[in-house]
């Protein structure tokens, strides 16, 4: 069977750290950061890359539109 | 690893091109984002950019016109469906639709949204109802169950004082004029994609002409009700859910 692997991007700008993508997420990629963005959010990242499966799960979920998903077959 | 991953040609999810770079200034986890989002993802792929008028409402949604590049007229409180009945009416072949919270349709609008379903007109209604008014700090609304607090009700609606809460799309439903009824949710990612599904279908009825479609989100208010994102969407699924069934209250 073919691997799927996944990444995301983060729009920091627009993220206000809601964390509803972190427990959107079924395989525990996302947290939030240590760092604050410019209104002083700690934005999503993926903590855990290797795990995404790339199931737009937390874009879906994001209020703010911040989330790009992205999936190869390997 | 991941910059292999990240390339155009392996893009799967990106917002609406119709939703615009303006920050939102809903607070953080705010479910009127999500609606939005989804709003702006339907006329997208109806290819209706240029040919939509939405009506926004009094309440947080007042300035949905900043974040969904469409035409936007702005109604007094409660009035959006009046004014989307003359869009609609002047201009059939474009697709009108209304937002409004749950203080703006059932309280002082309840009497336009009544009439308009009432007459069928052929437009769609998306009804945002958190059960409090969000933008005014929290006061009790129709729609805020028996027992839950809001900043006129601190020790929770009292029936004998407040009286029950208003299922009001149930009450359109009955109505001759609609023809699409649904209670859909934005608290998770499939939960999300139905709900675009049903704002999809009451699109199309609205080109289609066949009546009045309203598509009732239940959504949070996340500091309204005082919780974190997180928490106040479990609420939602515990306390609102089984008083606000989802589904479909009418198709035809
Ligand atoms: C004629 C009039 N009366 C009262 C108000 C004050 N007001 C502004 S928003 C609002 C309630 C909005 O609540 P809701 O429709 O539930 O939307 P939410 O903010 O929760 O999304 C009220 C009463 C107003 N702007 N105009
Ligand atoms: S795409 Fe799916 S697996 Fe990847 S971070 Fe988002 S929710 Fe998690
Ligand atoms: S859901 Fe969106 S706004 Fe909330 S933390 Fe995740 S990326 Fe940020």
């Amino acid at each position: 069977m073919a691997k799927i692997k996944g990444a995301v991007e983060v729009d920091v700008l627009h993220c206000k750290g809601c964390e509803l993508c972190v427990h959107a997420c079924p395989s525990n990629v996302l947290a939030l950061s240590k760092n604050v963005n410019e209104k002083g959010y700690a934005y999503a990242y993926m903590q855990n890359p290797e795990a995404c499966i790339g199931c737009a799960s937390c874009a879906y979920i994001c209020p703010d539109g911040c989330i790009k998903v992205y999936k190869v077959k390997l | 690893m991941n910059e292999n991953i990240i390339a155009p040609e392996n893009l799967v999810y990106e917002k609406s091109k119709l939703l615009k770079d303006n920050v939102m200034h809903y607070c953080p986890g705010c479910n009127h984002g999500t609606v939005h989002r989804m709003i702006a993802e339907v006329i997208e792929e109806m290819g209706m950019e240029h040919d939509c008028i939405g009506v926004s409402p009094v309440g947080c949604a007042v300035f949905i016109y900043k974040y969904i590049d469409v035409d936007f007229a702005e109604a007094a409180h409660g009035r959006a469906p009046a004014i989307a009945t003359a869009m609609k009416r002047l201009n059939p072949d474009k697709l009108v639709f209304t937002y409004q919270g749950d203080g703006d349709l059932s309280a002082i609008g309840a009497c336009e949204t009544l009439h308009a379903c009432n007459r069928g007109e052929n437009i769609a209604i998306i009804f945002v109802n958190n059960a409090i008014y969000g933008m005014t700090g929290g006061q009790m609304s129709p729609s805020t169950l028996v027992g839950m607090k809001a900043s006129t009700c601190p020790y929770g609606r009292d029936v004998e004082l407040n009286g029950y809460p208003m299922k009001i799309s149930n009450i359109l439903a009955e109505l001759e004029g609609t023809c699409y009824v649904t209670r859909q949710s934005v608290h998770s990612a499939a939960a999300v994609r139905k709900a675009k599904k049903a704002i999809r279908k009451a699109f199309d009825n609205s080109m289609a002409k066949k009546g009045t479609s309203v598509v009732e989100i239940v959504a949070s208010c996340n500091s309204g009700w005082k919780m974190t994102p997180y928490n106040a969407n479990k609420w939602l699924e515990e306390n609102m859910f089984p008083f606000y069934q989802l589904g479909d209250l009418k198709d035809r």
